[in-house]
């Protein structure tokens, strides 16, 4: 039986996390009506994984557990964007 | 006699299994981001038919969601098992609207011949179909989790009644709740590049 303490996220912190989120999704969604050409993507996908972190962090808990969470997430982030990589010099020296 | 409970060892295996979902998509972003490299011009026109006004709402109504699920938890955590069923409930009606808003939004797309194998997507040439090919496959996957986090939900909020689960046990609406923001942080991606490509 785990008898550990857990950390209780208060409502307070939980609302002021989703109105990051909505902030964050306002100005993903302005910011791309702008023409900016390949800068649109890179900003959107800069504030998507602000978000993302922000969901991991606080909604997922991530902050408040082991670290050990946190070291297997990042590590399936780095595995993604390795795959991602590879797959692009492969694409591009064909 | 106690019953013998690992609850850290629950979570690590929903971690575990979160990671799998998190590289089923992430391949998926992969064959996406190697056809939008191939094709700039026809995903620039296929992002410009998708609703970004819908695409915005189902984004805000899913954070909501997912703030309305971590919430419950902290109420289990606190014993305030009424506030846990009463958020669960507003989570699990945010769901079905985001499934009814996909649904007209899909309906629409079939309507216009979007849809795969329809004659007039055919006629629009490989990006296109590359485009609304994956639009389909991702938010439809990504769909199928919705109704499957709506299937939890409805179990999750029965053993809570049944006070199966309560303020010491509560393992499974936590890893409900991480279930949820799984499919929350997919479509935090999942918007962004369907629908705000411009």
């Amino acid at each position: 039986m785990s008898e550990e303490k857990h950390h209780i996220v208060s409502y307070r912190t939980q609302v002021f996390v989703l109105l990051a989120l909505l902030v964050l999704t306002g100005i993903s969604v302005a910011i791309t009506q702008l023409e900016m050409g390949p800068m649109n993507t890179l900003a959107a996908m800069l504030i998507a994984g602000i978000k993302a972190t922000i969901v991991l962090a606080w909604f997922m808990h991530l902050k408040f557990e082991s670290r050990f969470f946190a070291f297997m997430v990042s590590a399936v982030v780095v595995l993604f964007l390795l795959v991602l990589l590879v797959t692009f010099f492969d694409y591009s020296y064909r | 006699m106690t019953v013998h409970r690992d609850d850290l060892g629950d979570k690590m295996g929903m971690w575990l299994f979160i990671f799998t979902e998190l590289l089923l998509f992430g391949m998926l972003f992969v064959v996406y981001a190697v056809y939008r490299s191939m094709h700039p011009e026809a995903f620039k026109l296929g992002g410009d038919e998708l609703d970004v006004v819908m695409g915005t709402i189902n984004t805000i109504i899913l954070l909501l969601s997912s703030m309305t699920v971590a919430m419950s938890i902290s109420a289990i955590q606190k014993g305030n098992k009424k506030l846990a069923l009463t958020l669960l409930t507003i989570t699990l009606i945010i769901a079905v609207v985001f499934l009814v808003n996909k649904y007209f939004e899909w309906g629409a797309k079939f309507e216009y011949g979007f849809n795969p194998g329809a004659p007039e997507l055919l006629e629009l040439g490989h990006g296109t179909i590359l485009f609304f090919g994956l639009y389909f496959i991702m938010t439809g996957i990504h769909a199928l989790h919705i109704l499957i986090g709506i299937g939890l939900f409805i179990y999750v909020f029965w053993q809570i009644r049944k006070d199966k689960i309560h303020q010491t046990d509560y393992v499974w609406l936590e890893n409900t709740g991480l279930y949820w923001h799984l499919v929350d942080l997919i479509w935090i991606f999942l918007f962004p590049l369907f629908y705000l490509i411009h």
